[in-house]
């Protein structure tokens, strides 16, 4: 398993057990544009505050090849639209102890959820044979539907709390870094943060 | 037409009767009409022509007998002898029986069944044993003398306490003092005034008011014009749905026929006050049932309610004050013009008097229509005058107030029926539609099937009712179909509360009514159906 | 239920109590313009002085003491000694699922719309404190109607509170807009429920757009975020039309 350096540092056995462990941060990616972790990271140098004080055990940065366990906070980006995204939200809420929907698309479907007019069928021809250019022909493009390393989608594509118990919203597309600052930094207070103080629908 | 005229008629027509040695009454109300009774009544005609006894033997097309599910239904003479399922080839056995004074043993249906016994026919009077299509029958049988009494001997105000003082209530469901709505009308100094009927019902098994308009449709006229006469209008509105063509025919052809008599329009037995009434049609929307949907659809608006208050009886139609009451209200007050309020008040509860007409339907041996004393246990209804249930089944529930109303389990069928104790039950009186379920029905499925309808029926205006009914449906659709979960029906009954407080008119407040019923007495049903839903995986 | 009689005496001066503040006002007035009156904040989507009431986002409903039910405040006049509760704990949820039920009725993805930043609907979800949607959303397949050259009415962002319905009939003149259907079918149309290019009754004026609390009705050539409404005429225009 890869770790970044921050949880390599952290990690209570090299410290001899001694300091109590640092709270386990995961941030996760599922259907969405990224642009969620982008704001994320958009915390600039308060991200070497947050290192300080907790530990990110897995992220699109951090990529371990599975999710960890004895997660505290689970910061959640996109919407549930594949089988895969299923499996790892359910796998998500077993392994953390909160679990946050961090923007639009996993608060409520958002841009994902503009496909569920739609049968999944219909828009993977709208996209990979009709709107396609390459190859030339729309038989040799229909050859090429992705099947192979798409995984199955599920017929809408839906908000995160639909599939498993959700514990903080932060809507916002993407929500802005001082939002996903302000309910981080009450999260580690213990308080519950009062998140459309800071953001909304659509921010 | 004056006073003496009317009471000429009545003489005239009651020494025309005199002649008669019998009198078959066919049924001619849809129930029958729709089991071809129109084919009785010619064939009847044509064999009373044929044995030349048109002198002796009168042959009369009537309002409803009653047992519609046995139509098509033929009563001799006072309805002693009571025909059910006759068909025209039944003609000259009926008359061959006259001779022999016997009666046609397959065609006889028990007038002393209770289905008969146990009613009080105070509204229904006479119906099924007159013309209503004959306004000289009518008066024969007694129509337009309360009018008269009204108009010729008491003032407005008296009228009004009368009517206060019989305790009679809205029969459209709410049970609102009907004294004091017309009181309210007739202390308003704005004019003019409008007298408006809603003849929009709608509920599923609901067929008493089309009954009324079809049965006996100078009764709903004259009790219209006793109310415009108390309240100071001069205008009325009879707002009938479009689904009813035979109540609009009879109407139609009964306002034309009392306007042509005089019985309507100016100068009324010759006095100072004039009534004149306009037929309006419903273009098929359940909400127009709602008052001031209603209302807005006579305007010629989008049927959508407004706001209360203002009440209709302050600012209603065409923003004047208005008084709108249910057909079978203004059914009642003839009766209670002619016999006195004491007599009316006698019948019934302490809350609730006279009688209340309900159509009951389902799973009992009888079904129809029955006109029975406030106050009668809810069980001697289904099981004394409904007969039962059929088949050996066991008696589950039964659903009153249509949409808008609840379904009553076994454990508190010996509640009287009366507005306050149908609605501690959680139900309401709603405008009398009665449908019984055995053991078969499952409650889930009728509280789906009720939330349908709402949900189709809601006009869009308030968020609630538009959006609510729709995901109240779904989830019920959703635990019918063993889909649903606990949290389903948490969120069920948080919708149900939700809509049923913020809505705007009465259709979302009371829309989740079946589900709260169901849910408060059958809510294993709900878990059950629940609990049998396939369990989803748990990973680690 | 209370019944009085619809004199019009001259406006007589009441008074009342609105959330434990005593206040003054005339008689005639609705219990939402006295509470704006004196600061009290009810939140109201349909609602829009200068049209007439319409009472169908119940967002206004308040608790009058006495009454178990609720009344919408836009529609219910004042009377003396009336005890008025705007905001409450059960007043709050219940307004919160009114929006939460608009937000799942269509598609409303703020994200991508033109709106988005001067949307009614978007910010009292915020004020109200509305985090996401515990409903289950609707995702209807609904249409755009792009046919007009100004303007264009997304029935997705589409919340039915019958602005434009009323602005075009009550201050234009036109009756352009009408509602038709009924329930969760019902939709904004133009003239016959025809392409609004085709409505022969339109003249326009652009009203409905900036009465549109929502991106249902907007400017074409508009992108994301770059809608906002401009409602200063409605005043105007009444006021012009009072006087």
């Amino acid at each position: 398993m890869t770790q970044s350096t921050t949880t390599t540092r952290s990690d209570p056995a090299l410290r001899g057990g001694i300091t109590p462990a640092k709270p386990r941060v995961a941030t996760v990616w599922l259907d969405g544009c990224s642009g969620c972790h982008m704001s994320f990271l958009d915390l600039d140098e308060r991200l070497f505050i947050l290192a300080e004080k907790v530990d990110i055990v897995c992220s699109p940065v951090v990529d371990p090849k599975e999710f960890p366990p004895d997660v505290d906070l689970c910061l959640v980006e996109g919407a549930v639209s594949s089988h895969h995204d299923l499996e790892k939200a359910k796998l998500i809420r077993a392994r953390s102890k909160v679990v946050a929907a961090l923007g639009d698309c996993a608060v409520t479907g958002n841009v994902p959820a503009m496909r569920n007019f739609w049968e999944v069928e219909e828009l993977f021809r709208r996209a990979y044979i009709e709107n396609a250019e390459y190859p030339d022909t729309p038989e040799k493009r229909k050859a090429n539907l992705p099947v192979l390393n798409v995984p199955p989608h599920e017929r809408i594509a839906r908000p995160l709390h639909e599939i498993i118990k959700v514990d903080l919203f932060i809507p916002g597309c993407p929500p802005p870094a001082d939002a996903i600052f302000y309910v981080l930094t009450e999260f580690l207070a213990g308080r519950s943060p009062n998140i459309t103080q800071v953001t909304r629908f659509g921010k | 037409m004056t006073p003496e005229d009317l009471h000429g008629t009545v003489l005239k027509q009651q020494a025309k009767h005199g002649n008669y040695q019998h009198v078959f009454n066919v049924c001619m109300e849809s129930g029958c009409v729709s089991c071809n009774s129109a084919a009785v009544v010619e064939a009847l005609e044509a064999e009373v022509k044929k044995r030349g006894l048109q002198k002796t033997v009168c042959i009369k097309r009537v309002g409803c007998l009653c047992s519609c599910a046995q139509g098509p239904m033929v009563a001799l003479d006072k309805g002693d002898t009571l025909y059910k399922a006759v068909t025209a080839a039944d003609a000259p056995a009926m008359l061959d029986a006259l001779d022999k004074g016997g009666r046609v043993e397959h065609l006889d249906f028990s007038s002393k069944q209770p289905f008969f016994s146990r009613q009080l026919k105070v509204v229904r009077e006479h119906a099924g044993y007159f013309d209503p299509e004959d306004l000289d029958d009518s008066i024969r049988v007694g129509a337009y003398e309360a009018l008269r009494k009204a108009v010729t001997e008491m003032t407005p105000t008296e009228v009004i306490t009368e009517i206060a003082n019989s305790g009679l209530r809205g029969r459209g469901g709410a049970g609102f003092p009907t004294g004091l709505k017309w009181s309210t009308v007739a202390k308003n100094p704005s004019t003019p005034k409008y007298v408006v009927c809603n003849g929009d019902e709608g509920d599923p098994g609901a067929f008493m008011d089309r009954s009324m308009m079809e049965g006996d449709p100078h009764r709903l006229i004259e009790g219209m014009a006793i109310a415009a006469y108390a309240t100071g209008a001069n205008r009325g509105f009879i707002y009938v749905r479009a689904e009813y063509p035979l109540a609009v025919k009879r109407l139609t052809r009964a306002i034309n026929q009392a306007t042509r008599t005089g019985l309507l329009g100016s100068r009324i037995f010759d006095t100072k006050f004039a009534f004149e009434i306009e037929l309006r049609l419903g273009a098929g929307a359940f909400v127009c049932g709602e008052e001031t949907s209603l209302l807005s659809s006579i305007e010629g608006q989008r049927g959508l309610p407004r706001p209360r208050p203002p009440f209709p009886a302050n600012s209603g139609l065409f923003g004047k004050p208005t008084l709108i009451n249910n057909v079978e209200t203004y059914a009642n007050i003839p009766t209670i013009i002619n016999k006195s309020a004491a007599w009316f008040s006698s019948i019934g509860t302490a809350k609730s008097k006279g009688t209340k007409i309900f159509a009951i339907s389902g799973k009992v041996h009888n079904t129809g229509l029955i006109e029975v004393p406030m106050g009668i246990p809810l069980r001697d209804i289904i099981f004394d005058i409904g007969g039962g249930i059929p088949g050996g089944k066991k008696f589950k529930a039964v659903q009153t107030g249509g949409p808008s109303g609840g379904c009553i389990p076994e454990s508190q069928l010996d509640i009287p029926v009366d507005y306050e104790s149908l609605m501690s039950v959680g139900s309401i009186m709603g405008s009398g539609g009665l449908i019984v379920m055995d053991e078969t029905s499952n409650m889930v499925d009728v509280a789906r099937f009720f939330m349908e309808f709402c949900m189709s029926e809601s006009c869009g205006k308030c968020v609630p009712c538009r959006v609510g009914t729709y995901h109240m449906h779904e989830i019920l659709q959703r635990i019918y179909d063993r889909q649903g979960t606990p949290q389903d029906l948490a969120l069920l009954q948080e919708l149900c509360d939700m809509v049923k407080n913020t809505s705007l008119c009465g259709l979302g407040q009371t829309a989740p009514n079946p589900v709260l019923s169901t849910l408060r007495y059958f809510k294993d049903e709900y878990t059950n159906l629940i609990h049998s839903t396939p369990t989803t995986e748990v990973l680690p | 239920m209370t019944m009085s009689p619809t004199t019009k005496p001259p406006a007589e001066s009441l008074t009342l109590t609105i959330d434990g503040k005593d206040v003054s006002c005339r008689s005639g007035q609705t219990i939402l313009d006295v509470a704006r009156e004196n600061d009290i904040d009810i939140p109201t989507l349909c609602q829009l002085d200068g049209l007439t009431t319409w009472g169908g986002c119940r967002l206004c409903l308040v608790e009058i003491a006495g009454s178990s039910k609720l009344f919408a405040s836009c529609a219910t006049q004042c009377t003396e000694g009336m005890n008025i509760t705007t905001q409450s704990d059960r007043l709050l949820n219940y307004r919160r699922m009114i929006l939460e039920m608009l937000f799942s009725e269509r598609n409303h993805i703020c994200a991508v719309c033109v709106s988005n930043g001067h949307c009614e609907l978007q910010s009292m979800a915020q004020k109200l404190g509305v985090t996401h949607i515990h409903l289950p959303y609707r995702y209807p397949k609904l249409t755009v109607d792009s046919s007009q050259d100004r303007f264009r009415l997304d029935h997705n962002r589409c919340i039915l509170c019958s602005r434009c319905v009323r602005v075009c009939g009550e201050i234009e003149g036109a009756h352009t807009k009408d509602l038709k259907g009924r329930g969760i079918k019902t939709f904004v149309i133009n003239d016959l429920d025809q392409p609004w290019a085709d409505a022969k009754s339109c003249t326009t004026c652009g009203k409905c757009v900036h009465v549109c609390p929502v991106g249902a009705l907007t400017e074409r050539g508009t992108a994301v975020s770059e809608m906002a409404k401009r409602r200063a005429f409605l005043p105007y225009l009444t006021s012009m039309r009072e006087h």
